[in-house]
């Protein structure tokens, strides 16, 4: 879908990319980063619209250096602002935008009625824009890069000031967008939970850097772990502490979830179990039994993509010195209220 | 709106197979007719656009009223004409506009901001870069647009009083002449004003400034050269009157069709520009045109995406 080779982007005075050598595969792919780090102006480029400095890239097989409007014809663009007049109707204006990508009039009409339904916009798309909610906004955002039947959309932070159902079913129609219609989607987004539970594959750049590309699977399957909470007794004031001491004596690695501030759990009365196989939870509910304390909760848990993205910027801050380090704090913060509602996934 | 009022949508109409409507998505492979095709969409969108076509009633009032106002003297004119049976038409067809540039300015200053304030400030710039077009298509697109949007303000008279002209029996090959003539004279004049007010008006996301600028270049400057000529005339530097009418739009289109399109001059004393200060007079006006498209072009390179 996408090649990058080693594609640079300078400014006076900020390096937006470095070297950045990406493939992307059909699909839904996430485009993570920090404020900053680059996602825009990487869509800009590959839409043919800003010229690399220097390195190539190609979409859908097209160069972008000179196969832009090519490119452009393929390919729709959901803007991260708000790009809407307000005083005309959906129709009228997604009618337009077909027509401005090549559609005939009557097929810029009929596929303007079609994708706006597909978007879930029904009778309101007769009525100004400027009276929509932003989720319905964000619709019509969404059929306008979609109305020509592109084979690649890019989503600039589609979810941007939607709140949590809003989202949901934005996440929810981005999925859809691919498997429905077939069309691979690129979002971008800072929000890892999100991104999670939409996409195939995950793209994390950094300080115009890649930091890691790998199917989301990989990130968050390679290591399954159980959270465990007991209750404490007369025999065990901290039953936590006394479980942990046992399953580490019945050669299981346990540790204490540490950081009070990223979940529903209780601070410091849940452990965090490696699960080796079928037998360790076996392991976990004869302990449990054997000091007589009360199980409170056993359940599987998956790591999360922010775990690895925190893990990774931490490393990739420290070894892009200098500019690495204002932004590795950004990306960890907004998922800390994601991960509340992300849990439950397990 | 929820997930699951649309899965409840899908279900009902699922059982009825025989609806008309298949929920299911379908792709497009009809003919993508890019580029070009693009320009002319925009184009036509614009041109409409300026005359409130494809926009809500309420935006209609304004163009229409003022190209009723426009129209309206050319009619009057016409009706004296016939009914006097008068030898020639009682205005020439180039200073018909010249005379009404007040209506067109109001049009302009209305239209153009309406044409290009508003993808700046609700920022939908970048969706037509986007799309196949580039940067030149829009400037070219709006322009044109503009452009021709003028020209049917300032032309359609003129073929109202050629076509009383005709009516009246007046002498043919006259009126033929005076009315190409006109038509020259307007085109170069839609042609100055949408570059002038596409400039201003692209200069502001904001309509209300646009409006106000445009009205402003275009009062101003017409009123301090025709004041100016004013006092020349009556302290006898007639010389200086024909340079000084190149520093206003409207008295720039007088000075070319006073030289080269046998018009009489408005300017103070009738002192109009010989061929020799026309000739500057056009390069001024081509000049100011180019400068308009590339200023254009210009501040579009900074506001794309």
């Amino acid at each position: 879908m996408i090649a990058i080779e080693s594609l640079s982007k300078r400014f006076p005075r900020v390096t937006a990319l470095d070297r950045l050598s990406v493939d992307i595969t059909p699909g839904v792919t996430g485009l993570v980063g920090a404020n900053g780090a680059g996602k825009s102006t990487l869509i800009k480029i590959l839409l043919g619209l800003s010229p690399a400095t220097e390195g190539r890239a190609a979409v859908l097989g097209l160069d972008v250096a000179t196969e832009g409007s090519a490119i452009r014809e393929r390919v729709g663009y959901m803007p991260e602002h708000d790009c809407l007049p307000p005083d005309v109707s959906a129709t009228e204006f997604v009618v337009h935008m077909a027509r401005m990508s090549g559609l005939p009039p009557t097929a810029a009409r009929e596929r303007t009625a079609d994708t706006l339904r597909h978007v879930g916009l029904y009778e309101e798309r007769y009525r100004p824009i400027g009276g929509y909610s932003t989720g319905m906004k964000q619709r019509v955002k969404l059929a306008q890069a979609l109305v020509h039947d592109p084979q690649l959309v890019l989503l600039d932070e589609p979810t941007n000031g939607l709140d949590p159902v809003g989202r949901d079913d934005m996440l929810g129609l981005i999925r859809r967008v691919h498997t429905d219609f077939g069309i691979s989607v690129l979002v971008t987004s800072h929000l890892l939970g999100e991104l999670e539970r939409t996409c195939d594959h995950v793209v994390v750049i950094d300080g115009g850097k890649l930091l890691r590309s790998s199917s989301t699977s990989d990130f968050t399957q390679t290591t399954a772990s159980l959270a465990v909470e007991v209750t404490d007794t007369d025999t065990h004031p901290d039953g936590t502490k006394a479980l942990g001491k046992a399953l580490a004596d019945a050669g299981l690695a346990v540790q204490p979830m540490g950081r009070s501030s990223d979940s529903a759990y209780a601070a410091g009365h849940v452990l965090l179990v490696d699960v080796d196989g079928e037998e360790t939870y076996d392991v976990v509910r004869d302990t449990v039994a054997g000091l007589g304390l009360g199980l409170v909760r056993m359940e599987q848990r998956r790591h999360h993509i922010s775990e690895i993205f925190r893990d990774d910027t931490g490393d990739g801050g420290s070894a892009s010195a200098g500019d690495g380090g204002a932004t590795t704090g950004g990306p960890a913060r907004p998922d800390a209220n994601e991960k509340g509602a992300a849990h439950h996934v397990a | 709106m929820s997930p699951e009022t649309r899965s409840g949508t899908k279900a009902a109409a699922a059982p009825a197979a025989d609806v008309i409507h298949n929920i299911g998505y379908r792709n497009y492979d009809g003919p993508r007719l890019g580029r070009a095709y693009a320009r002319r969409s925009l184009f036509s969108q614009s041109l409409r656009g300026a005359y409130g076509l494809g926009r809500s009633a309420k935006s209609k009032v304004l163009p229409m009223i003022l190209l009723a106002v426009m129209c309206a003297p050319a009619v009057i004119l016409v009706a004296v004409t016939i009914t006097t049976q008068q030898e020639k038409l009682p205005v020439q067809y180039t200073r018909y506009a010249v005379l009404l540039q007040g209506v067109i300015g109001l049009f302009l200053a209305a239209q153009a901001p309406q044409s290009v304030s508003r993808d700046l400030r609700y920022k939908s710039v970048p969706l037509y870069f986007s799309r196949p077009i580039e940067r030149v298509d829009y400037v070219v697109a709006k322009f044109a647009a503009m452009a021709s949007a003028l020209f049917m303000l300032t032309g359609v008279p003129l073929v109202i009083l050629y076509i009383g002209a005709l009516l009246a029996k007046l002498d043919f090959v006259d009126q033929t002449k005076g009315f190409a003539q006109g038509i020259v004279s307007v085109a170069l004049l839609s042609l100055l004003f949408a570059g002038i007010g596409l400039v201003v008006a692209a200069l502001t996301p904001r309509r209300g400034f646009g409006v106000a600028a445009v009205i402003a270049v275009l009062t101003i400057s017409y009123g301090a050269v025709s004041t100016i000529q004013g006092i020349a005339d009556t302290q006898g530097s007639t010389d200086v009157i024909p340079w000084l009418g190149l520093f206003s739009p409207i008295t720039v289109i007088d000075g070319v069709q006073t030289a080269f399109l046998s018009a009489s001059s408005s300017f103070p004393g009738g002192y109009g520009p010989s061929a020799g200060q026309g000739v500057v007079y056009v390069i001024v006006l081509l000049g100011l045109i180019a400068g308009a498209y590339g200023l254009l072009m210009r501040r579009y390179r900074k506001v794309g995406l």
